[in-house]
């Protein structure tokens, strides 16, 4: 038994934020009231005082669970990035209680032997809860639909080409219509291909400067545009990963005013950084989609303040010094994000920006949950014990030397971040704690 | 008067006097006779190692001659005979090449940036003689070099940079050294090859190359390159040398004593027609030999030698 005590609940699904005790037995949330006192408990749950572990919560903030919705785990195929091991160990200790795993593996999550293959890896050795997402195409060739009934039965939440988009506008309306006998989200990697090229960073004045070829937005743009009109005409849930220009934030927007199901994610490095990190050359600024301009990062800052945007994921994307320490054209496109998601969130857009905690819990648990439909994502009585708890005033220098992940590429190494997680608690048993933090 | 530099990457970073020392010095050694070095040496006991990954013949010649002029040790490595076919990353090939000891890195490379790449691992001075679109800083001193010689001053002229922007290194270092020196630069090509932003530079950019090139002192040409020719950025060369080509008829706009520059290799009847390139205004054989005293002087200054005593 777990009890939480004289934390500040904020559990934007129940529309809470106040001060309360929580009361966790066998993995669930038996008791959410303002003052558990654990002299009583053994009648209320059923257990016995003397295994009772009490956590003093006092000055922090105990949310739902936060659940990253796009991250890249590596296994199977390339474990000398990340496993599944690593990964879970990583979002632990950045407060995510979950993670949903994108398909871009070798071999590729097209088929159920791949989906069991990652649950049973997690069920053995990851700390935190892990949701295989399955392929819209088969090998991600963009061909052919993947045996999306058979991926739904083995355990995928949602389908994605991550990394790739569907070029076939014809077989994205498909997928968008097959889906719907299944109520699986469709996750969308927005970029025409014919227009990103051979671009290596967003198009614009910093890569005028420096001579590389540029990405337009419009990469971007066109994409989000058709799949929305593909949304539109199916009817099906359309969710837009990782949003990177203000053309696609206006297009979502005006798209959800018509009443079209789409919803979208941001990456706290697209909300963070601008195209004049890629000054450097440090190839740890290049992800795709690529940093833009302020214009963009504003927009998108917005977009996540107004709702347009409904989700903050990491898309975490982890690769050894042999993929980075190259060419900035050749290198590998991505950036390790688990370990500072939630410190860039409350930094960058609660301390900076001026946003609520609350709307911070709804970008990173409660949007999440809902729109995976998976466990957590509440503190209510009855719900799973995933909770993870932040301080606010918590003042840390990102050092990646010292990443969970197995590997470390990060443009943030050296920035100084205000407030980040200090604990997380997976069914009810704690996964990370931030021993070095001052009580 | 020495540099405030260890490499040399870009004009973007180069403070303004440094690129007049570099000039001044190459002057100077203009005026010395090739004996007063093959005497003296300055560079003997130094080693070059000219590291090209793309073909190049007069900027690796210049640079070969350059630092063997001085007396120093000038290593070719080139695509052909080196280990990259192996799979080895530049980084690797940099640190083997680090291990020989030399004072001076030559780098050509299709990649931008691959001098940032490099300078952390090297205690050699790396001179860029070309990464990707990004600089070509040496073609741009040798040009600056080839203006103030016949001008005698950069500030104040109006120098037109016509054809691809976008894909040109040449275009870039120019722009900087041109607008820290004080011109007025202006661009023009064909809207495909002309960058979003360019004009953030401190540019103005035309779309008729006639308004570019205007009462214009120097008209600088850059080659188009025929392998990008797939990449849906021109029709066909005929129309590139129709509408943007700098010939007999297009010359008129330019002021009468206009200097034509082009960085070579030439693509005759392309960026300029035969009479032009051939004419009393064309300086492209100047600036080959400009680019030599340019590529002298780097050497020298980077060597930490002072500027050259015409006295001896």
């Amino acid at each position: 038994m777990l009890l939480i005590k004289h934390g500040r609940i904020v559990d934007p699904g129940q529309n809470r934020d106040d001060y309360a005790d929580i009361l966790i037995h066998q993995g669930t949330i038996v008791q959410l009231a303002p003052r558990i006192d654990p002299g009583t408990i053994t009648g209320v749950a059923g257990g016995k005082s003397s295994d009772l572990q009490v956590v003093d919560a006092s000055g922090t903030i105990v949310a739902p669970g936060f659940i990253d919705m796009h991250t890249h785990l590596r296994e199977p195929g390339y474990e000398t990035k990340e496993t599944i091991a690593s990964g879970c160990r990583a979002a632990a200790a950045g407060g995510f209680t979950a993670v949903a795993c994108m398909p871009n593996t070798n071999p590729v999550n097209d088929n159920k032997v791949v989906t069991t293959y990652i649950r049973c890896r997690a069920q053995q050795e990851g700390c935190v809860r892990v949701y295989p997402i399955g392929a819209i195409t088969r090998g991600l060739q963009g061909e052919s639909l993947s045996d999306i009934g058979s991926l739904k039965a083995a355990g995928v939440v949602a389908l994605s080409d991550d990394g790739e988009p569907v070029m076939n506008s014809d077989l994205m309306r498909r997928a968008l219509e097959y889906v719907k006998h299944f109520d699986l989200l469709v996750i969308s990697h927005c970029e025409d291909k014919t227009l990103s090229a051979e671009g290596v960073m967003h198009e614009g004045l910093v890569s005028t400067r420096l001579g590389l070829p540029g990405i337009p937005s419009a990469a971007e743009d066109v994409m989000v545009a058709r799949d929305v009109i593909l949304a539109e005409m199916t009817g099906s849930r359309l969710h837009v990963a990782h949003v990177s220009t203000a053309g696609a934030v206006d297009i979502i927007r005006r798209a959800k005013m018509r009443g079209v199901h789409v919803s979208a994610e941001a990456t706290p490095h697209h909300f963070t950084l601008t195209d004049e990190a890629v000054t450097s050359f440090d190839t740890n600024t290049k992800v795709n989609p690529p940093l833009r301009s302020s214009a963009d990062r504003e927009a998108v800052r917005q977009a996540l303040l107004d709702g347009t945007i409904d989700c903050i994921a990491t898309d975490h994307a982890p690769h050894g010094t042999g993929d980075k320490d190259l060419e900035y054209g050749r290198a590998a496109n991505g950036i390790a994000g688990l370990e500072t998601a939630v410190a860039l969130t409350l930094s960058g857009l609660v301390h900076e920006a001026g946003m609520s905690i609350n709307r911070a819990v709804t970008l990173l648990s409660t949007n999440p949950a809902r729109l995976l439909g998976v466990a957590g994502g509440t503190l209510q009585q009855g719900a799973a014990a995933d909770i993870t708890i932040l301080d606010l005033e918590r003042e840390s220098i990102v050092n990646p030397a010292r990443f969970r992940s197995l590997s470390c590429n990060t443009p943030f190494g050296g920035r100084k971040l205000v407030g980040g997680p200090v604990m997380t608690i997976v069914d009810g048993t704690i996964v990370w704690e931030d021993h070095e933090r001052a009580t | 008067m020495t540099l405030n530099t260890h490499h040399i990457l870009g004009l973007e970073h180069l403070a303004s006097q440094d690129i007049s020392l570099i000039l001044d010095t190459a002057q100077e050694i203009k005026r010395l006779s090739p004996c007063a070095f093959a005497r003296e040496a300055p560079l003997r006991g130094k080693t070059v190692i000219n590291l090209f990954y793309e073909p190049s013949t007069r900027t690796r010649m210049s640079f070969e001659l350059a630092g063997k002029t001085l007396g120093a040790e000038v290593l070719n490595f080139t695509t052909a005979s080196s280990s990259i076919v192996k799979g080895e990353t530049i980084k690797d090939t940099v640190l083997t090449l680090q291990a020989l000891a030399p004072d001076f890195i030559v780098v050509r490379h299709s990649a931008a940036g691959v001098g940032s790449l490099l300078a952390p691992h090297v205690s050699a001075s790396i001179i860029n003689a070309g990464d990707g679109g990004h600089e070509h800083p040496t073609q741009a001193l040798l040009d600056l070099l080839t203006i103030r010689e016949n001008r005698g001053a950069i500030a104040g002229l109006r120098v037109a940079i016509i054809g691809d922007i976008t894909h040109s290194r040449v275009a870039r270092s120019n722009i900087w050294g041109l607008t820290k020196l004080g011109a007025d630069v202006r661009v023009a090509g064909p809207a495909t090859m002309v960058p979003s932003h360019i004009e953030k530079l401190g540019v103005s950019v035309f779309l008729n190359v006639e308004d570019a090139i205007a009462d214009a002192d120097v008209v600088m040409c850059l080659r188009i390159q025929l392998e990008r020719q797939n990449k849906h950025l021109l029709p066909s060369l005929q129309e590139y040398a129709r509408f943007f080509g700098i010939n007999e008829a297009r010359i008129t706009h330019a002021g009468k004593t206009v200097m034509i520059m082009h960085p070579g290799p030439l693509n005759r009847g392309v960026e300029m027609s035969t009479p032009v390139a051939d004419g009393p205004q064309s300086f492209i054989l100047t600036q080959v030999s400009n680019g030599l005293a340019v590529r002298m002087a780097l050497f020298y200054l980077l060597a930490g030698k002072g500027v050259p005593d015409a006295a001896h």
